[in-house]
């Protein structure tokens, strides 16, 4: 075998195993997996309150509140 | 630092230490920038010495606006995304110690060693051999503080964000090690082992990978966590995020080539690395898709959040400079970029309106969040920090455009006769205008920063602050 020969070979096998991920990430019984993994920045909890009393605003736009808090 | 209001499960103080040095060498990157551009304005401003003159001090600019200030923000991103999708802590507090003050030592190394003239002459890779050694021993811990964390994960799923900052470190090693292979000649001095064609190839590999994977996945690393953060809603699409990692990683490798057009390199090879380069357009763009589509349902929120809008605006930007490089890859168009301005305008449009904005859009976010409070000292700074940053961008990146063009243009006008219409220098002074215009930009980038500056300044002291009425205060 010449090295174009092996060349073409391994961009072959890159464009099966490329498009085996995409069939692997787009199975449906991958679904709920992904679901629970997208929402992992919003799992973590925190123990400790980093609301801060003393300094709080009164800007009560939703988007300035972490998620990951209210969850709690 | 007052250890009030530690973490009780995750290592915040080295990430503390990394934002904060952020925003330092944000400002020493960029006031060095200011300075470049008013030396092209100026030549004066060169002072006749070998230490303050343009070449000696360019590489020190593009070093510590990349590896000072966006490694630091890598680092303190990466060690506060993984703790926290990973929950729990950092694998080791010493190594994570060791990897801040290793980083830091690495860039001060470059803050003396620049100036007086030491270099490898490799664009980007510039330091020499001892300085290379101390960054390789720095860069494996980081890679074992990282990926032992990911290992000891309390989750079952590694969140995508960890993927790109995973494959960000890998690369950044082995690129690094690769391209800075050399015999060592005196202390401060080393031969390439690689020659000619070969050496050029091997260095844009780096140079382009160091794009693809330190101010490419390293960023997204950051995006997919803190635009979902930010936004309040998780990502638009996870299997998207997957496919768009895989054919990323996969493509960019291919890309370097388009920095060698019209040279000694054999031309299948330009031809090759176009070809990868105009593909490259596809999954960088599923990754600006679905980092956009997740604001959908939440547009409004970009009324009140000015982090949000650096966030989303960075995105923009991403989308924006990655068309533009694919079409300037393509040989025809790259017969008129190339050595023109219009390539530092395609940079800047990347590195401050990729980069930087996506930066601080995650360092308005995660800076609150590590000092134990839940907001920066004043959001209204930030809104105004928005507007300077992105007036800034724009007034950079359309006059390198103009600039460019004119200069690609007046470089190939031939007379009738076969013989040049203009001098060179006749395009330089041509191109007086537009450096004037990129110096007002980067000073509106300076101006953002040093607000920057006074609001975490603000946000860390009401902190300590309040810190001491706490019982468990040290």
């Amino acid at each position: 075998m010449d090295t174009g020969t092996f060349r073409g070979l391994i961009t072959f096998f890159l464009i099966i195993a490329f498009i085996g991920i995409f069939l692997w990430a787009y199975s449906k019984r991958r679904k709920p997996d992904f679901d629970e993994a997208a929402n992992l920045p919003f799992a973590d909890d925190d123990k400790q309150p980093t609301r801060d009393k003393h300094a709080s605003t009164t800007h009560e736009a939703d988007s300035r509140h972490d998620r990951g808090d209210k969850n709690r | 630092m007052s250890t009030a209001l530690e973490h009780p499960t995750y290592n915040y103080k080295v990430v503390r230490q990394f934002a904060i040095m952020t925003v330092v060498w944000g400002i020493v990157g960029m006031t060095l920038g200011v300075i470049l551009a008013s030396q092209l304005v100026w030549p004066q401003l060169n002072l006749g010495l070998p230490w303050t003159s343009f070449g000696r001090l360019r590489p020190l600019h593009t070093n510590a606006v990349i590896f000072a200030f966006g490694g630091s923000a890598l680092f303190a991103t990466s060690y506060y995304v993984v703790q926290r999708t990973c929950q729990t802590r950092l694998f080791s507090d010493k190594l994570a110690a060791f990897t801040f003050w290793g980083w830091q030592a690495v860039i001060l190394s470059a803050v003396v060693s620049l100036p007086l003239g030491y270099t490898t002459t490799k664009e980007y890779a510039e330091l020499e051999w001892p300085i290379n050694i101390l960054l390789a021993v720095v860069w494996i811990s980081y890679a074992i503080v990282f990926l032992m964390t990911v290992k000891k994960r309390t989750t079952s799923h590694i969140y995508v964000a960890n993927w790109f900052f995973a494959a960000f470190i890998l690369t950044v090693g082995v690129l690094h090690i690769v391209n800075n292979a050399a015999i060592p000649v005196t202390p401060m001095y080393s031969t390439s082992i690689y020659a000619g064609a070969v050496d050029a190839m091997v260095q844009w590999w780096y140079g382009h990978n160091a794009v693809g994977f330190f101010l490419t996945a390293g960023f997204l690393g950051m995006m997919y966590y803190f635009v979902p953060k930010q936004a309040e809603r998780p990502i638009y699409s996870y299997r998207l995020s997957i496919v768009h990692f895989w054919a990323l990683i996969m493509i960019y490798m291919w890309a370097g080539p388009h920095h060698l057009h019209y040279t000694a390199l054999p031309n299948w090879a330009q031809s090759l690395g176009m070809i990868m380069s105009i593909i490259l357009l596809a999954p960088s763009w599923g990754g600006m898709i679905n980092g956009m589509m997740t604001l959908s349902g939440a547009w409004h929120k970009l009324r009140t959040d000015p982090t949000l809008r650096f966030l989303v605006v960075a995105l923009s930007f991403y989308g924006m400079s990655t068309f533009e490089g694919p079409m300037m890859a393509i040989k025809t168009v790259n017969a008129l970029s190339h050595y023109t301005d219009w390539t530092i305008g395609h940079v800047h449009s990347g590195a401050l309106g990729w980069v930087a904005m996506i930066t601080i859009g995650s360092m308005y976010h995660l800076i609150p969040r590590v000092f134990g409070r839940t907001e920066m000292y004043s959001v209204s700074l930030i809104a105004v920090h928005f507007w300077l940053a992105t007036i800034g961008t724009v007034l950079y990146i359309a006059a390198m455009w103009v600039n460019g063009i004119m200069q690609g243009l007046m470089w190939r006008a031939i007379n009738a006769d076969g013989t040049l219409m203009y001098t060179f220098v006749e395009s330089v002074e041509a191109s007086g205008p537009g450096y004037f215009v990129r110096l007002v930009g980067g000073l509106f980038w300076v101006t953002g920063m040093l607000l920057m500056a006074f609001n975490v300044y603000m946000t860390v002291k009401r902190r300590e602050a309040i810190g001491l009425t706490t019982p468990q205060a040290a």
